[in-house]
């Protein structure tokens, strides 16, 4: 599976959105709903699922689908 | 001081027997056990191996997915008897101000489901793994503040937490808030949800609970010889208090007032009740002199009842204390025999149970009453339920550390 797509269902799962909201451009808190506790449980989901360690100083830039999948892309190539 | 009237004007619950009041009640005079073997964990290795669950329970019915996860057990269980009883009142379809609607809890544990799931992340895990819902899932007072979120009710809102007796502190606190003023409308009560491996665990190293895994119905016998044990139960029920005149100006049905509520502490042991039961006996003469009634006034006592060995010999040593003579021809019972203990629930199931028997003229039984005990020698109303007038019902309620509470109820009448 590739990032995209895995990060794609983390994101289904944990904010029980549905799948054709989450592109790449949409951002979790104002576009999918999120509040500061869903995502800072959907950090500890990625780190969880993609067994690495996000510090906190990176975890607050990510505040979309597509920070997500750059960064997690870059930290797992 | 010339008090405010207080009435009672919804009625919300759910629990072993039912997801609602009236199927409850139905219930609750049959004379139906709601307990039996535990199923929601392995009971292997604890010595008492039986409940009062809720079964075919799934949030999704009652909650937005999203909702669900963020949601104890014990919260969900507030929220859904809160709406009934939000909806039996009518309250929405009035208006009313929401800075003078509150909402007041009792809750004896709060969300242990969720300490104990969290407790093993970080064990196996390391603390990275807490879920940043855990401490608003867990805390006890997360129920209170989700009810006054769902229907934006802006005034007073907390929740009382006194053992097995948070229920009937929650409503003596909601009727003083609305006596003084504080407020006009209060949605009270109780919620619990401890049948957890934890919680379970913790009752049986205390040797609190019933051990009579063979035969579950049998095994909650409130005041009968062979009694052993409490039974946990789980559930929540919750009632709208209104200010009488702000019912009436919205012609809403009234199931009864409230008039008293005593107080006391036993000051004698952090779980055993003193055995004069002179504790209770201050607190059921509080009660009495705040509603302005004589002893032999009282209709119906619904018990604490736990059918542990102490409760149930010293609660009636303090019956006696208070009625003398009278206390032989009182009605006694207990919703306990059926629903278990529901802890911080369990005053607030006993007030919708008086407030039915005044509306119906008929009192629920105390089941599984078989073998006489000669220090419970009192009317516990044994198995069947009874035709009985009832003006006034008191509902005692009493918790682990010595906190009594009495709640007295009155038929309406303008």
């Amino acid at each position: 599976m590739d990032i995209f797509s895995k990060v794609k269902e983390i994101i289904v799962n944990e904010l029980s959105v549905d799948e054709g909201e989450v592109t790449l451009e949409a951002r979790f808190i104002e576009d999918l709903g999120a509040d500061s506790l869903d995502t800072a449980e959907l950090i500890m989901k990625f780190e969880e699922d993609f067994d690495l360690s996000i510090p906190d100083d990176e975890a607050e830039k990510l505040r979309s689908v597509g920070d997500a999948v750059n960064y997690l892309t870059s930290r797992l190539n | 001081m010339n008090k405010r009237r207080i009435v009672i004007t919804g009625l919300g619950a759910i629990n072993a027997l039912a997801k609602n009041v009236d199927e409850t009640w139905e219930k609750l005079l049959q004379g139906e056990s709601g307990i039996s073997h535990i199923t929601k964990f392995d009971t292997t290795d604890l010595t008492s191996k039986i409940a009062a669950e809720i079964k075919d329970y799934d949030p999704v019915d009652y909650f937005d997915r999203k909702l669900v996860k963020k949601l104890d057990l014990y919260t969900q269980y507030a929220c859904i008897a809160g709406k009934e009883a939000m909806e039996d009142s009518m309250i929405l379809k009035s208006s009313f101000d929401p800075t003078r609607f509150g909402v007041i809890l009792g809750a004896g544990i709060g969300g242990i489901m969720t300490f104990e799931e969290e407790a093993n992340k970080m064990f196996k895990g390391g603390p990275r793994r807490i879920s940043p819902f855990f401490i608003p899932k867990m805390i006890s007072n997360i129920a209170a503040a989700q009810l006054s979120i769902d229907y934006g009710l802006k005034g007073v809102n907390y929740t009382t937490v006194t053992a097995c007796a948070s229920a009937n502190h929650a409503m003596g606190s909601a009727l003083r808030a609305i006596q003084y003023g504080d407020a006009d409308i209060i949605l009270t009560g109780g919620c619990e949800a401890a049948v957890t491996p934890l919680a379970v665990g913790g009752f049986c190293a205390m040797r609190a609970l019933s051990v009579r895994n063979d035969d579950p119905q049998k095994a909650c016998r409130p005041f009968d010889k062979e009694r052993d044990g409490f039974i946990m139960g789980e559930g929540a029920a919750l009632l709208v208090f209104e200010e009488l005149g702000h019912a009436l100006k919205r012609n809403a049905k009234i199931y009864g007032e409230v008039v008293g509520f005593g107080m006391s502490s036993d000051a004698h042991h952090i779980t055993a009740p003193v055995e004069t039961g002179e504790g209770t006996s201050q607190a059921m003469e509080a009660a009495l002199k705040d509603a302005g009634i004589k002893p032999e006034q009282v209709d119906l006592v619904s018990a604490h009842g736990t059918s542990t060995p102490l409760n149930d010999k010293t609660e009636t040593a303090a019956i006696k204390n208070t009625f003398g003579e009278y206390a032989y021809k009182l009605k006694i019972n207990s919703t306990k025999s059926m629903l278990g203990h529901t802890l911080g629930a369990a005053a607030g199931i006993e007030a919708i149970a008086c407030l039915k028997a005044m509306a119906t003229g008929k009192v629920h039984p105390t089941i599984n009453y078989e073998f006489p005990d000669p220090d419970c020698d009192l009317n516990y109303v044994p198995n069947k339920a009874i035709e009985h007038d009832v003006e006034y019902a008191i509902s005692n309620s009493l918790g682990f550390g010595g906190h009594n509470s009495v709640l007295v109820l009155k038929r309406y009448e303008q």
